[in-house]
């Protein structure tokens, strides 16, 4: 623990200078160069740098100072002995958060809807071992529900990807507004 | 008194058979579309304005106004039950509320949001009646330095607070301010902190993507790493008695929904501000105030009524600078605002002289609404336990299908369901290394306004500081503000020189 | 859950009708067969947005159109998010945009943007916005020339507030300030109703409305126009003069319109542009069209092109002469 706090403070410090390098940043067709927009323009108004630069250097000092509670050892992770992630923790990260990544690609390839029913096999009857008439009826229930309220209560049209003609019948059922 | 009669018509009003049944289905609705994470009132007004074409104005104002109300219930729903917020105004609910839940008290929690926001609501609709007029006219002496004074104050509740590690808390609420910043700059429209070059960042970073990253995402993983997967959510019984019970015990959280209701309805009628600081400063006084300090964070129910009082007080007041000046405080409040344009109705300074036929009805319908959304409430809060006492392993990716197509929903594009997943695997690293993370996600909600407001301030007085100062409403704000986010410091300074003292005096 | 009603009817509507071929009679036409993306290049609650939900309530409530119109808004940028995104879409015959003027300025200021707005379907242009210049009663001011006066003795202590950077209100207050030799200081907000608000509360002292964002404030005495930038005086304020009477040629209208995204069809595009022709002909348009003073007629097809051309060689010249671009 104590380690991954000090490695915590030293990869946001660094990704603090990247922003503050980022804040400077200029659109492609402003002939000013980098860095010219942190200032103040010529009439006194702060420049579109200014605002995100500032919280970019806040939030340098604040891991130079988490740092210093490191080497003083005043923070309770910078005491603590505990590991950081063990085992279990890093199965399940691989598994769950696997099972998301995997889920969300799939959304815009074969549509949210069928994405979401392979994970929700994955996950209740792969992972969670639950009984296969469980998993299954909430995988193929989840879809349903949310057709029903995303798409034809809320006016919501959700990622279809290729599986776009499978829905266009549903369309014509339940998106028809009835003009004719 | 003619406010009184006034508003006995308008009540009556209100309880003729077509506007109590347009109410019910209008709260029932509200309540289920506020408690899907990232639907909000917003959502829900929107779809159904065109409904409202098939009654009379009144009705339709009514219909709309019953749907904001309970989806503020709602959002309370999905804080406690799921730990997501549904709207940025329920984030301050989850501090408690979530633990709560985890402890097994979600019964208690719920039924004490319910009430909290029913007393808040009445508060506000107390106050909207007798004072409307005058108060308006405070709500126009806020201009940019004074708002931008509030937002300093909202966020000096947090750090002020203490107990938190002090520059954790500040880096995350820089890091919500800056993740704020990204996309197209609000004042010039140029890109900005366009990562890797990615045409997605032009647009900005949706509060809800961040929120339901961190806790429909981040929180999640968390609490399977630390239960192991053998979480019981909730072992609540559901029956009437139980609810009774919980509202006996709801009764002694009487001080967070007395400040809630309050400071919530007064930060609520500023334009600028909505209900989101409101909640969040309502959390942060009670806490300061209470005699327990160290029960808020760990399922303290002063906790859960005082921001649910605030934001649903905040709702309310919410609502006058839309009557009043025309001026929406927020989404949902800008989209009633279209509709009544559609109706012709004009809402401005002459709305509450012109259009009494209209306004009073609408004000005794808030009254009205909010007594059947507490029923409504109350009466669907087995069904809420009963999800949660689903088996973890079921629960769980049910939640996280909610979280991916709610965010989807939330925004309409696929990337920003990518930037869920990341900020969820960030946030479950920040948790685990004692960061905390709501700073985080209400800096990118207040985020906008204080950026816009500071540099319309600069703009204004050509880039001197000395223009915060000048108002006599900000410049007080402002030297609170810093007090208490310095206080952490004074204090540390405080207690290194006092045992010094004691030594050399020995 | 019944949360609406017409969707009940159209179901049970649509299962007794389809298959019997109810639709086979307009079977030649085009006809969008999955919701139509209906983008706002502005926020919600803004006067784009609230004319934006207007039509589409029109269209769904008088039952113009199939499938829904699905309003989503695209703010960001100055409407740059909004133009990227129709310039990529998927399939142009089902996304339409409600438009400003920042249509023709931000590809103008964001050449990066690779846009160009004449590969834009011409779907309908609905009205043309006026704008009048507003003060605070308790200036004292009710003529130009006092107008003049006062802002010139003030300096940049005059503020004048506005929607956005380089946007419809920054290039009048331009325009202004070189005319006529003034130092006014610009503060752009987000929309034009923080605008009139603070004008109201005094925290600006003049700004250039839209007459729907200025018209509650007005109404209620607390501010009051001082001139207007069209040709002729506007109905709904017979005693405001033109500028043009001042004796400065200067006109300037903010295009309400709606387009297609490029590469659309031309049956989508005929489709819309009939849809859009019901939309203005009907009766809750016209109402709102003198409710809000606004002016222009309905335009289409080629002749909406041509004002495009003229509007963006006009932007880009005004742009051009202010140095913003």
């Amino acid at each position: 623990m104590r380690k991954a706090e000090i490695i915590g403070a030293i990869v946001f410090a660094l990704f603090s200078i990247y922003l503050m390098w980022k804040s400077g940043e200029v659109a492609s067709w402003d002939t000013a160069g980098r860095f010219s927009n942190l200032w103040f323009n010529e009439y006194g108004e702060p420049e579109t740098g200014f605002w995100p630069f500032a919280l970019s250097v806040i939030m340098f000092i604040c891991c130079i100072w988490i740092g210093v509670n490191w080497w003083r050892r005043t923070s309770p992770p910078s005491r603590s002995t505990d590991i950081f992630l063990d085992r279990f923790g890093i199965n399940m990260l691989i598994t769950v958060v696997g099972g998301v990544v995997a889920f969300v690609a799939l959304s815009s390839i074969i549509s949210m809807y069928f994405a979401m029913t392979l994970f929700l096999i994955y996950y209740i009857g792969i992972l969670g071992r639950n009984r296969w008439v469980t998993t299954l009826s909430v995988a193929l229930g989840a879809p349903v529900v949310t057709f029903l309220f995303f798409e034809w209560q809320m006016r919501i049209v959700l990622p279809k990807g290729y599986a776009e003609p499978v829905f266009l019948p549903l369309y014509d059922i339940f998106l028809n507004t009835g003009a004719s | 008194m003619e406010v009184l009669t006034l508003l006995w018509d308008g009540i009556l009003t209100a309880f003729e058979p077509q506007n109590l049944l347009l109410m019910f289905i209008g709260v029932t609705a509200g309540l289920f579309i506020g408690a899907m994470p990232g639907l909000g009132s917003v959502n829900g007004v929107a779809i159904l304005l065109p409904a409202t074409f098939l009654v009379p104005p009144t009705s339709a104002l009514i219909f709309l106004a019953a749907i904001y109300y309970g989806a503020m219930y709602g959002g309370a729903i999905s804080s406690v039950t799921l730990g997501i917020p549904g709207a940025s105004t329920a984030v301050a609910t989850t501090f408690d509320g979530r633990p709560l839940a985890l402890k097994g008290r979600a019964d208690r929690a719920l039924v004490t949001a319910a009430l909290a926001s029913f007393i808040g609501g009445t508060v506000a609709n107390l106050l909207f009646t007798g004072f409307a007029p005058p108060l308006a006219s405070v709500a126009l002496r806020f201009g940019p330095p004074e708002t931008f004074a509030l937002m300093l104050l909202a966020f000096s509740t947090f750090v002020g607070l203490g107990g938190d590690d002090v520059p954790k808390t500040i880096f995350s609420v820089a890091f919500g301010l800056l993740l704020a910043t990204v996309g197209a700059d609000p004042v010039e429209g140029t890109p900005r902190l366009m990562f890797f070059g990615l045409e997605a960042f032009r647009a900005n970073i949706n509060f809800l993507v961040l929120a339901i990253g961190v806790y429909g995402i981040g929180e999640m993983l968390w609490t399977i790493n630390s239960t192991r997967n053998k979480v019981t959510m909730t072992e609540a019984k559901i029956s009437a008695k139980g609810i009774v019970d919980s509202a006996k015990e709801a009764s002694g959280a009487w001080r967070g929904t007395a400040i809630g209701s309050f400071l919530g309805f007064f930060v609520g009628i500023l334009p600028a501000a909505g209900a989101t600081p409101g909640s969040l400063m309502a959390y942060g006084i009670t806490k300061m105030t209470s005699k327990k300090p160290e029960e808020f964070g760990k399922g303290s129910l002063d906790g859960v009524a005082a921001p649910e009082a605030a934001n649903n007080s905040a709702s309310t007041g919410s609502m006058l600078p839309m009557l009043t000046l025309g001026i929406p405080g927020s989404p949902t409040t800008a989209i009633l605002l279209g509709g009544m344009v559609l109706w012709q109705l004009e809402p401005g300074p002459r709305m509450f002289s012109d259009r009494a036929d209209i306004v009073w009805p609408l004000i005794g319908s808030f009254y009205v609404s909010n007594l059947i959304a507490v029923v409504v409430n109350l009466a669907f809060i087995p069904l809420f336990l009963w999800m949660l006492r689903m088996p973890f392993t079921i629960l769980a990716p049910i939640i996280f299908v909610l979280s991916i197509v709610g965010g989807y929903a939330a925004t309409e594009k696929i990337y920003d369901v990518w930037l869920i997943v990341i900020f969820g695997v960030l946030a479950f690293f920040m948790r685990k290394l004692d960061y905390p993370v709501a700073p985080m996600v209400l800096a990118i909600v207040l985020g906008p306004i204080t950026e816009e407001t500071f540099r319309q301030t600069l703009t204004r007085s050509r880039g001197d500081f000395g223009a915060f100062f000048e108002s006599a409403i900000a410049a007080p704000i402002i030297i609170i503000a810093l007090l208490l986010i310095f206080m952490p410091l004074i204090k540390s300074i405080w207690r290194k020189l006092r045992p010094r003292k004691a030594r050399e005096g020995t | 859950m019944q949360l609406n009603r017409r969707n009940m009817l159209a179901l049970t509507g649509a299962t007794a009708l389809t298959s019997v071929g109810g639709g086979l009679a307009r079977a030649a036409a085009w006809e969008p067969n999955k919701p139509v993306e209906f983008i706002i290049m502005a926020g919600k609650g803004g006067g784009a947005d609230k004319m934006a939900r207007l039509m589409q309530s029109i269209v769904e409530s008088k039952g113009m159109s199939p499938r829904p119109l699905v309003p989503q808004n695209k703010p960001g940028g100055t409407g740059a998010e909004a133009l990227v995104h129709m310039n990529t879409v998927g399939d142009p015959d089902h996304a339409i945009m409600v438009t400003l003027n920042s249509f023709f300025t931000t590809p103008l200021r964001q050449p990066d943007l690779g846009v160009d707005i004449m590969g834009f379907a011409p779907v309908a242009r609905m009205a043309e916005d006026t704008f009048l210049l507003w003060v605070h009663k308790d200036e004292g001011i009710t003529t130009f020339e006092q107008y003049l006066e006062v802002a010139k003795s003030r300096g940049a202590d005059w503020i004048m507030g506005g929607t956005g950077k380089a946007s419809e209100d920054n290039i009048v207050t331009d325009f202004l300030n070189g005319e006529f030799g003034l130092d006014m200081t610009y503060v752009p907000y987000k929309g034009g109703g923080a605008v009139a608000k603070d004008l109201a509360g005094r925290q600006i002292t003049s700004s250039v409305n839209n007459p729907s964002e200025a018209l509650g404030f007005y109404e209620s005495g607390d501010v009051i126009p001082i001139v207007a930038f069209t040709d002729e005086r506007l109905p709904m304020f017979p005693d405001v003069p033109t500028l043009k009477e001042k004796g400065t040629d200067f006109v300037y209208y903010m295009q309400r319109a709606v387009v297609g995204a490029p590469g659309m069809s031309d049956d989508a595009l005929a489709f819309y542009t009939d849809l859009f022709k019901q939309v203005f002909d009907s009766k809750e348009w016209q109402d709102y069209r003198s409710a809000k003073s606004l002016l222009g007629d309905f335009m289409a097809g080629d002749d909406l092109r041509a004002y495009w051309q003229a509007q963006r060689d006009r932007h880009e010249s005004i742009l051009k002469a202010a140095g913003q671009i």
